[in-house]
């Protein structure tokens, strides 16, 4: 029954969508129509070609939902490299101008690519990662298989739907020239109703859970997705201009906007890139050294503090604009304080391993965990001393904020998440280990060394660039003209992008490894598999 | 008064000292004598129910 509601849907929105293509007032949008209409008319005929047929069996209740999981290790893996590749790309695009083709121009040059490796890293390689993890973790530490059945895929499926219409979106023009919240708005509707079902999927989880608490990871977990909801509306607010076209007018002008946009800006930091990416912190570390985490206690502390400071942590990025002096020290305030449930929760992570630290020599994936918290423990120091307004007048728009910005995206979220891919594959794939542990070695190395010349490059080039600008001469006139800065910044930028390429090859053997232990690493043998599934006590 | 001034006053004053004296009880909460047991027992979800979730009576014996 419910099948013949979902085709007169699918077939409403095939046609609207065949409308709106006819009648788009631009490129961007007629392209996505398309891509909707091509999308909804093949649902249709999938579901019209499974109506009345008998249904298959379920098993719900009795095993964990992993196929959904599995599919989203998958989309993490694929959207890292793209990511990163795009990252590459535009790095040498910075170096060498003259990749920029012109050919492309308006396509591919780098104002249209740059957020396109933006998205790609955060919102595809970090949002499916963050997506399948908590869908892998609320259901073991509910003890309950997810809630919602097949709403879960309408999350995985519809947040790749988000990914590609955002991604082309850039490339086509079709954006609202928000930092990190360029997507237009209908776009944006279409997140937020993904972004609901995805709270469902996971509170109901959590609401039918067989264990007396809700673990830790599952409240960062929980704010990650409460929070980002708000802050993807709030920051959204916009009027279209036409039902056919991509354009929109902010509701919020002038500084409110700004403040909006970077309260935004620096939450989608705090909760997407902190508070989710802990909450694997949370489960992975503990079961990859196998013992519990350091202190619970300082776990709660450690999850109230930091989202209770996050929260007003914005305003540093609008030091010396229209912005009151009074928010900006505000921000700056609690950015500075935000220093210690960071590193609380480093102290946390790390301390994990007292007693299992011979591990570091033998088990390179819990090195590669290890690392990513170091790194959370350097951008967590690095972050709140360059909000400190002196500070901040030196590094602000130079490429020290790019440096602080991929030591806590490549180390920290990379790093973490690659740990979390090779504890999974084995887990989701029933098999016994990973295909090559050196290969693993291999990886961590090459992403360690790319990210330290990357961050190192960019402290040089920034400081450099900032102590350039405000270079005056005895008559208080400028030193230098802006293309100086830029024709100095070269070496410097050809070893950034040398740090890009060894990063994208860790990826790349991380993709062949876990390739070849799904293909080729022996299976968990059904008796042993048994003997693992210890009851509850 | 202006719809900011009564804001930012209420703000400043009444919402901080209810958000303060939340944070201070989750900290004296999280710290209360007898609450180890259940941290321990908290802390070890992660080593349970790995491969299935926990049967119906399983549940019931807990």
């Amino acid at each position: 029954m419910s099948n013949y509601l979902k085709l007169v849907v699918l077939g409403l929105i095939t046609l609207f969508a065949m409308i709106a293509a006819n009648y788009a007032r631009d490129l961007a949008y007629q392209v996505h129509a398309l891509i909707v209409m091509l999308v909804a008319g093949g649902l249709f005929l999938w579901t019209l070609r499974n109506t009345d047929e008998p249904a298959p069996r379920q098993e719900a209740g009795l095993t964990y939902m992993d196929g959904v999981i599995r599919y989203g290790v998958t989309a993490t893996a694929f959207w890292g490299v793209v990511g990163f590749l795009v990252g590459v790309v535009i790095a040498f695009q910075l170096a060498f101008p003259e990749l920029n083709f012109a050919a492309l121009e308006g396509y591919g040059n780098f104002g249209r690519l740059r957020p396109l490796h933006t998205s790609a890293v955060i919102f595809a390689f970090g949002g499916n990662a963050l997506i399948a993890t908590s869908f892998y973790v609320v259901q073991r530490t509910s003890a309950a298989r997810l809630w919602g059945g097949n709403l879960a895929w309408f999350v995985f499926w519809g947040y790749q739907l988000f990914i590609v219409l955002a991604a082309t979106g850039y490339l086509l023009g079709g954006t609202q020239s928000k930092e990190y919240a360029e997507p237009e708005w209908y776009v944006d509707l279409w997140l937020t109703l993904v972004w609901v079902a995805y709270l469902a999927v996971f509170l109901g989880t959590i609401v039918k859970r067989k264990e007396p608490h809700i673990y830790v990871a599952n409240w960062f977990y929980l704010a990650f997705i409460v929070t980002i909801a708000m802050l993807h509306i709030v920051n959204n607010l916009s009027i279209p201009v036409s039902i056919f076209g991509s354009k929109s007018v902010q509701v919020f002008s002038g500084v409110q906007d700004a403040m909006v946009q970077w309260w935004y800006g620096h939450n989608a930091v705090g909760f997407f890139l902190t508070a989710g990416f802990l909450g694997m912190m949370y489960y992975f570390v503990p079961k990859q050294a196998g013992r519990p985490v350091y202190s619970y206690k300082l776990s709660i502390i450690h999850f109230w503090a930091l989202i209770f400071l996050y929260i007003w942590a914005g305003p540093h990025h609008l030091h010396y604009t229209a912005l009151p002096d009074w928010a900006s020290t505000l921000g700056m305030v609690f950015s500075v304080i935000l220093w210690m449930p960071s590193w609380g929760g480093m102290i946390n992570g790390l301390m994990t391993l007292s007693g299992a630290w011979d591990k570091l020599r033998t088990d390179p994936v819990i090195r590669m965990m290890v690392i990513s918290i170091g790194f959370y423990g350097m951008s967590t120091f690095e972050g709140p001393m360059m909000s400190i307004r002196a500070v901040n007048s030196l590094s602000h728009y130079t490429d020290w904020t790019i440096g602080h910005v991929h030591s806590g995206a490549l180390g920290w979220n990379g790093m973490i998440t690659f740990g979390a891919l090779y504890f999974l594959v084995p887990k989701l794939w029933n098999r016994e280990r990973l295909y090559s542990l050196s290969l693993v070695s291999w990886h961590f190395w090459l992403a360690t060394i790319g990210i330290v010349l990357y961050a190192a490059s960019m402290w040089v080039t920034g400081i450099m660039e900032g102590l350039m600008w405000r270079e005056v001469d005895a008559n208080g006139f400028l030193v230098n003209s802006f293309a100086d800065t830029v024709a100095a910044k070269f070496p410097m930028y050809v070893v950034r992008g040398l740090g890009g390429v060894m990063f994208l090859a860790g990826a790349l053997i991380m993709c062949y490894n876990l390739w070849m232990t799904v293909r080729r690493s022996p299976a968990v043998e059904a008796g042993q598999a048994a003997a693992h599934a210890t009851p509850a006590e | 008064m202006e719809t900011y001034s009564l804001l930012r006053e209420f703000a400043d004053s009444w919402m901080l000292l209810v958000l303060f004296l939340f944070f201070t009880a989750v900290v004296v909460w999280a710290f209360r004598p007898g609450s180890r047991g259940v941290h321990d027992q908290t802390a070890a979800i992660p080593f349970r129910n790995e491969d299935r979730p926990a049967q119906p009576e399983e549940a019931r014996n807990k």
